[in-house]
C-alpha cells in the first residue's frame, strides 16, 4: 500500500477506540434500575431473541442482588456480556421498552446487563450452575462462536460430554475477532468462554474440521454434531483489480484491529469501503480511528436500502465518513498497488411486481475516486466446499437448511445455528440458536432411545 | 446451604416470607398461586362480620416519578362470607401442607362470638390464627379493629377469649396508631398470645384534589382517613418491631410487617427481631413474582456472610440499639469531599450553608466551583453526605482516636447539677469541641 496514514500516539489510539458506552457506576446503575417499571410479561423480554427476563434482572440490580441478576441473565444467554455490549439494543430490547410509548428514554438495558455481568466476572464467577450428572452422550461442536458456545454450555449443563473444535487459535468466533473494539474487547469474549469451560466443555483450538480432522472421524467420535460455522468465506466482487495490494476483505482487516495492536495495522490515507452493512460501517469507522484522513463508503443502492442501523449511520457520519450512495465500483485501478477506484452512478428503476426496485447504471456516468486502500465488505458466505463433505446436508440460498423447531439439518446427526443458518444476523440470534439446538439434540437423542429406555429422560 | 425455615410462635414455614392479610390473600386462587411462586406462608384476608365495601378504596403517594411510595386504603375486612373463606382455607391447606396458612379474624366483641369463630377456624386445619386489632377505619367505628388494639384492656380480654379455646397458635396483630406500642404488646401477651404481628396500617389522609377540593380518594365526593402502608412506613414499623423485640416484659416471637419491598427490608426486620415477615403493598404493586428475588437475595446475602439459618441472624442488630443518653459524646467525624469524584453540583454547599453549620466553602479552581469542607468547623452532622448524589464522593471520616468515650448519662454524673451552659462549655472546650 502506498500513502500509509501516519501512526498515532498510544494515547490517541486509546482515545479513538475508547468505549462508546462506558460502564455505570453503582449509584447510576441503581438509579437506572429503579426507573424500570418492572413490567409484567414485558415487551423488552419478548423483543430479546434469547428472551432474557429483563425486568427481573433489572429488579435484582435495584435490590442489590447482583448474583441473582447475573443468574437471571445467564440462564437465558451464555454470551450475555457480548450481547450487553454489542447488541443493537435500539432495535431489540430497548426499542421495545414501554418508555418509548411515553416518548421517554427507554431503560438502558444493555448497560444494566453489562453492570451485572461485569460484577459477576469481577467476583471470579461464583458458581451459579452445576452440570447434571453425565448422561453418557458426547456431542461435537464445530466453531467456538456464540452459536457453538451457547449450544455447548447448554448441553454440558444437561450432562453431555461436549467438545468444541475451533479452527482459529482463540475461541469466541466473531465475538473475539469481529466486534468493534469501541464496543468490546477480546478479553471480554474470552472471559465468557472461560465461564463455559467451567461447565466442563472442552475447546480444541487450531483444529479445522475438514482439514486437521475429517468429518468422518468427527462423526465416529460423537453422537451428534452442531454446526456453528458462521460465514467464513468472503464474497468476491469479480471486478478488475480486486487482487491488487491495498485491497482487503473487511473481516481480514477487522480481525487485526480487534487484537488492539493498532500500531501494526496499516491503513491508507484515503480509504474506501465497498458496501453499507454493519460490517462496512465497522470497517470504515475503524479505519478512521486508526488515522485514515479521508474515509468513504461506496454503495450501489440508496440510504433506504442500506442494512446498517440508524445509530451506525450516525456514528459513521460523526466520524466524518462520506457516503457515496447509488454508486457502484467497476474497477480498481493502480499499477503495483491501489491508486483509484472507478465507479459508475446508479439509479433505481420502477418497482417490479414485488415492489423491488431494479438497479441500473446511468450511462456515461463513470468517474474515478483517488484512494490508497479499498476494503471490500459485500457479504460473507458459507464455506460450501466444506459443507459438501457432510452427507445429505441440504443447503438452501447459501445457508444450511434446518427444521425451525429443533434446528436439526437434513442429516439427522447434524444440527446447526447462528450465521450459517440465517445468512448473518447478530450475536444474540446465534446465542438463541445454540441454546435451541441443544434442546433439539437432547430431544432427538433421548426420544429415539426412549423406546428401549422406557422414556426415562426429562 | 442455608436453612430459611422458621417457627414463629409455633407456626412453621419453609421460609420467613408470608403474605400479609390483605387483598393478595383474598382467595384460594391467589394464595395457591403465591405458594406456587414460593411464598412460605399466607395470612388470609381478615374474616368476620358482614361488611360492604365502597369503591375508590385506595389512594397512593408518588414520589419523584416513582409510583406508590405509600398506599392508603379504606377497604374493610373480607367481603366474602365466612363459610366461603373457611372452605377455601381448608382446601388450600390440604394442597400445601408445608406452607403456613393463617386465618385472620375480626368479629364482634363478645365472648361467645369469638369462641365460636375460633372453633370453626381450627376445623379448617389451618396453622394459626391472627387477631386483627388493627384496621383504623370502618371496623373501628363498629367497636372492632383498632378500637380494640388501642385499648390494652380490650386487647387482653379478647385475646383471652381466643386463647381459652384455641388449640393452634395465636398471633395478635398490633395497630401502630398508639402512643407506645409496648402497651398493647404487653396486653396481648397477658391474654396468652403466642406471637405478635406488627404493624397494621397507619391513620392517614392521602391528600386533597386541588381541582375539586375533595379528599383523595373520593367516594362520590366524600372521603376520610384510611390506613397507610407501603415503603413509606418502613422506618416506623422497624422502630415498633425493635421496641417490642427489646421489651423484657414481652419476649414473644414477632412477625414483622410494614413497607417490606425487598429482601433487604426483610433482613432489617429480622435483624431487629422478627421471625417471619409479611408483605402486602409490594405484592399489590408487582405481583407474587417478587418472591423470587426476595428468597434469592436473602440466601445470597446469608451465604456471603456465612450465616446458616434465620435463627443465626434474628435480632442480631438489637444489641446496637441504645438510648440517646448512652451514646458516646466524644465520637467525632467530619465530612471529606473527594475532589476527583466531585461533579460540583454544590448541593452539599447549599445544604450546609442554609440547613446546617456553614462549614463548606466554594473555592474557584480551574474554572470550576469546588466545594471544600472547613474541617475544624464541621460538626459531623452528615447532611452533606446524605445529599451528595455521587458514589463515595463525600465520606464521614473519624477524627477521634477512640481512646476516650463518655456518654451523656456518665457526664451528668460528673458535672455539677443542675447543669449550666458554662459547665458544658468547659467540657466541650477541654475536648476541642467548638460550637459556633
Ligand atoms: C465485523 C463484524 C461485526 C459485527 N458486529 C456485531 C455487533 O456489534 N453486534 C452483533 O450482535 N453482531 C455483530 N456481528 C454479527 C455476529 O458477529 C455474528 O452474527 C455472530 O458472531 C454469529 O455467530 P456464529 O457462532 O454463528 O459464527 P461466528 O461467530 O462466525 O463463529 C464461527 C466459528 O466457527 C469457526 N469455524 C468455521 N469453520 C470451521 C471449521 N471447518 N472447523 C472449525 N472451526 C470452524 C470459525 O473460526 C469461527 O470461530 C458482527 C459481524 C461482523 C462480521
Ligand atoms: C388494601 C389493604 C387492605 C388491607 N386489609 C387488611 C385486612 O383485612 N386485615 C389486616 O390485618 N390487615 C390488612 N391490611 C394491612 C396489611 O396486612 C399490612 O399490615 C399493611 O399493609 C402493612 O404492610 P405493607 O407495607 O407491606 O403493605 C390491609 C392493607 C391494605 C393496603
Ligand atoms: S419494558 Fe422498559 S419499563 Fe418495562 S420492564 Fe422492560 S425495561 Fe422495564
Amino acid at each position: 500500500m502506498k500513502n500509509i496514514a501516519p501512526k498515532l500516539t498510544p494515547e490517541q489510539y486509546e482515545q479513538n477506540f475508547a468505549e462508546l458506552h462506558p460502564p455505570f457506576t453503582s449509584n447510576s446503575a441503581v438509579a437506572e434500575a429503579n426507573r424500570c417499571l418492572y413490567c409484567f410479561d414485558s415487551p423488552c423480554m419478548k423483543a430479546c431473541p434469547t428472551h432474557i427476563d429483563i425486568s427481573t434482572f433489572i429488579k435484582k440490580i435495584a435490590t442489590g442482588n447482583l448474583k441473582g441478576s447475573a443468574k437471571t441473565i445467564l440462564e437465558s444467554n451464555w454470551v450475555a456480556l457480548t450481547c450487553a455490549k454489542a447488541c443493537p439494543v435500539d432495535v431489540l430490547c430497548e426499542g421495545a421498552c414501554v418508555y418509548n410509548e411515553r416518548g421517554e428514554q427507554p431503560i438502558q438495558i444493555g448497560r444494566l446487563q453489562r453492570y451485572a455481568i461485569d460484577w459477576y466476572f469481577e467476583q471470579g464467577m461464583p458458581t451459579l450452575f452445576t452440570p447434571a450428572p453425565k448422561n453418557g452422550k458426547t456431542i461435537g461442536v464445530i466453531g467456538a462462536g456464540p452459536a457453538g458456545l451457547a449450544c455447548a454450555a447448554e448441553l454440558a449443563l444437561m450432562g453431555y460430554d461436549v467438545t468444541i473444535y475451533e479452527a482459529k487459535d482463540k475461541p469466541g468466533g466473531l465475538d473475539t475477532w469481529g466486534i468493534a473494539p469501541y464496543k468490546m474487547t477480546q478479553a471480554d469474549s474470552l472471559n465468557e468462554v472461560k465461564l463455559i469451560e467451567r461447565f466442563g466443555v472442552k475447546i480444541k483450538t487450531g483444529v479445522r474440521i475438514g482439514k486437521n480432522l475429517s468429518v468422518a472421524e468427527l462423526e465416529k467420535r460423537h453422537d451428534a454434531v452442531f454446526l456453528g460455522l458462521g460465514l467464513p468465506s468472503p464474497t468476491r466482487m469479480h471486478i478488475p483489480g480486486e487482487d491488487l495490494p491495498g485491497v482487503y476483505d473487511a473481516l481480514e482487516f477487522i480481525e487485526r484491529v480487534t487484537t488492539r495492536n493498532w500500531k501494526s495495522v496499516d491503513v491508507g490515507n484515503r480509504v474506501a469501503v465497498i458496501g453499507a452493512g454493519n460490517t462496512a460501517i465497522d470497517a470504515i469507522t475503524e479505519a478512521k480511528r486508526l488515522g485514515a484522513e479521508q474515509v468513504m463508503i461506496i454503495y450501489r443502492r440508496s440510504r433506504n436500502e442500506m442494512s446498517a442501523y440508524d445509530f451506525e449511520f450516525e456514528l459513521a457520519k460523526h466520524d466524518g465518513v462520506i457516503f457515496h450512495f447509488l454508486t457502484a465500483p467497476i474497477r480498481i485501478l493502480g499499477n503495483s498497488h491501489v491508486e483509484a477506484l472507478e465507479c459508475t452512478r446508479m439509479k433505481l428503476g420502477e418497482p417490479d411486481a414485488k415492489g423491488r426496485r431494479a438497479l441500473e447504471p446511468i450511462p456515461n456516468s463513470e468517474f474515478q475516486l483517488p484512494v490508497d486502500m479499498v476494503i471490500k465488505s459485500v457479504g460473507q458466505k458459507a464455506n460450501e466446499s466444506f459443507l459438501s463433505e457432510i452427507p445429505n446436508l441440504r443447503i438452501q440460498n447459501g445457508q444450511v437448511w434446518v427444521d425451525p423447531e429443533t434446528l436439526q439439518t437434513s442429516n439427522p446427526k447434524y444440527f446447526a445455528g447462528g450465521d450459517c443458518i440465517n445468512v448473518g444476523k447478530e450475536v444474540v440470534h446465534a446465542a438463541a440458536d445454540g441454546k435451541k439446538a441443544a434442546h433439539g439434540i437432547d430431544k432427538c437423542l433421548f426420544s429415539k432411545e426412549s423406546v428401549n429406555k422406557s422414556g426415562k429422560h426429562g | 446451604m442455608v436453612d430459611l425455615s422458621i417457627n414463629c410462635g409455633g407456626i412453621k414455614s419453609p421460609n420467613p416470607f408470608w403474605l400479609a392479610s390483605a387483598p393478595p390473600t383474598n382467595s384460594a386462587y391467589q394464595v395457591c398461586k403465591a405458594f406456587e411462586a414460593g411464598w412460605g406462608g399466607a395470612v388470609w384476608k381478615t374474616i368476620g362480620e358482614p361488611v360492604m365495601n365502597v369503591v375508590n378504596r385506595y389512594g397512593a403517594i408518588d414520589y419523584n416519578g416513582q409510583k406508590i411510595l405509600g398506599i392508603n386504603n379504606i377497604e374493610l375486612i373480607s367481603d366474602r362470607p365466612i363459610e366461603v373463606n373457611f372452605k377455601e382455607i381448608a382446601e388450600t391447606k390440604k394442597l400445601w401442607p408445608d406452607r403456613a396458612v393463617i386465618a385472620s379474624l375480626m368479629v364482634e366483641s363478645t365472648r361467645e362470638v369469638w369462641n365460636d369463630i375460633v372453633k370453626r377456624t381450627i376445623d379448617t386445619g389451618c396453622d394459626g390464627i391472627e387477631l386483627n386489632y388493627g384496621c383504623p377505619h370502618g371496623m373501628s367505628e363498629r367497636g372492632m379493629g383498632s378500637a380494640v388494639g388501642q385499648v390494652p384492656e380490650y386487647c387482653t380480654m379478647i385475646t383471652e377469649w381466643v386463647t381459652e379455646v384455641s388449640t393452634i397458635p395465636v398471633l395478635v396483630k398490633l395497630t401502630p396508631n398508639v402512643a407506645d406500642i409496648r402497651f398493647p404488646g404487653r396486653a396481648a401477651k397477658k391474654g396468652g398470645a403466642h406471637g405478635l404481628s406488627l404493624i397494621n396500617t397507619i391513620n392517614s389522609i392521602m391528600g386533597v384534589d386541588l381541582d375539586t377540593l375533595e379528599l383523595k380518594p373520593s367516594v362520590d365526593g366524600k372521603g376520610g382517613h384510611g390506613g397507610y402502608a407501603g415503603v413509606a412506613v418502613k422506618p416506623i414499623a422497624l422502630n415498633m418491631v425493635s421496641q417490642i423485640a427489646i421489651d423484657p416484659e414481652i419476649n414473644l416471637p414477632i412477625s414483622g410487617i410494614g413497607g417490606i419491598s425487598t429482601w433487604r427490608d426483610a433482613l432489617e426486620f429480622i435483624l431487629l427481631g422478627a421471625t417471619s415477615v409479611q408483605v402486602c403493598t409490594e405484592v399489590m404493586h408487582y405481583g407474587f413474582r417478587i418472591i423470587d428475588d426476595m428468597l434469592e437475595g436473602l440466601i445470597n446475602w446469608m451465604e456471603e456472610k456465612g450465616f446458616r439459618s434465620i435463627n443465626d441472624i434474628r435480632g442480631k442488630s438489637l444489641a446496637s440499639i441504645a438510648d440517646f443518653g448512652d451514646l458516646n459524646l466524644l465520637y467525632k467525624t467530619v465530612a471529606q469531599i473527594d475532589e476527583s469524584k466531585c461533579i460540583q453540583c454544590n448541593l452539599c454547599y447549599i445544604a450546609c450553608e442554609d440547613g446546617a453549620h456553614q462549614c463548606i466553602d466554594i473555592i474557584p479552581h480551574d474554572g470550576k466551583n469546588q466545594p471544600k469542607v472547613r474541617e475544624p468547623d464541621c460538626v459531623g452532622c452528615m447532611l452533606c453526605f446524605l445529599v451528595c448524589p455521587v458514589d463515595d464522593c463525600i465520606s464521614m471520616v473519624r477524627k477521634d482516636d477512640g481512646t476516650e468515650a463518655i456518654t451523656w448519662n456518665e457526664l451528668m454524673k460528673k458535672l455539677p447539677q443542675p447543669l449550666t451552659w458554662e459547665a458544658l462549655r468547659q467540657f466541650q472546650a477541654k475536648h476541642g469541641i467548638e460550637i459556633h
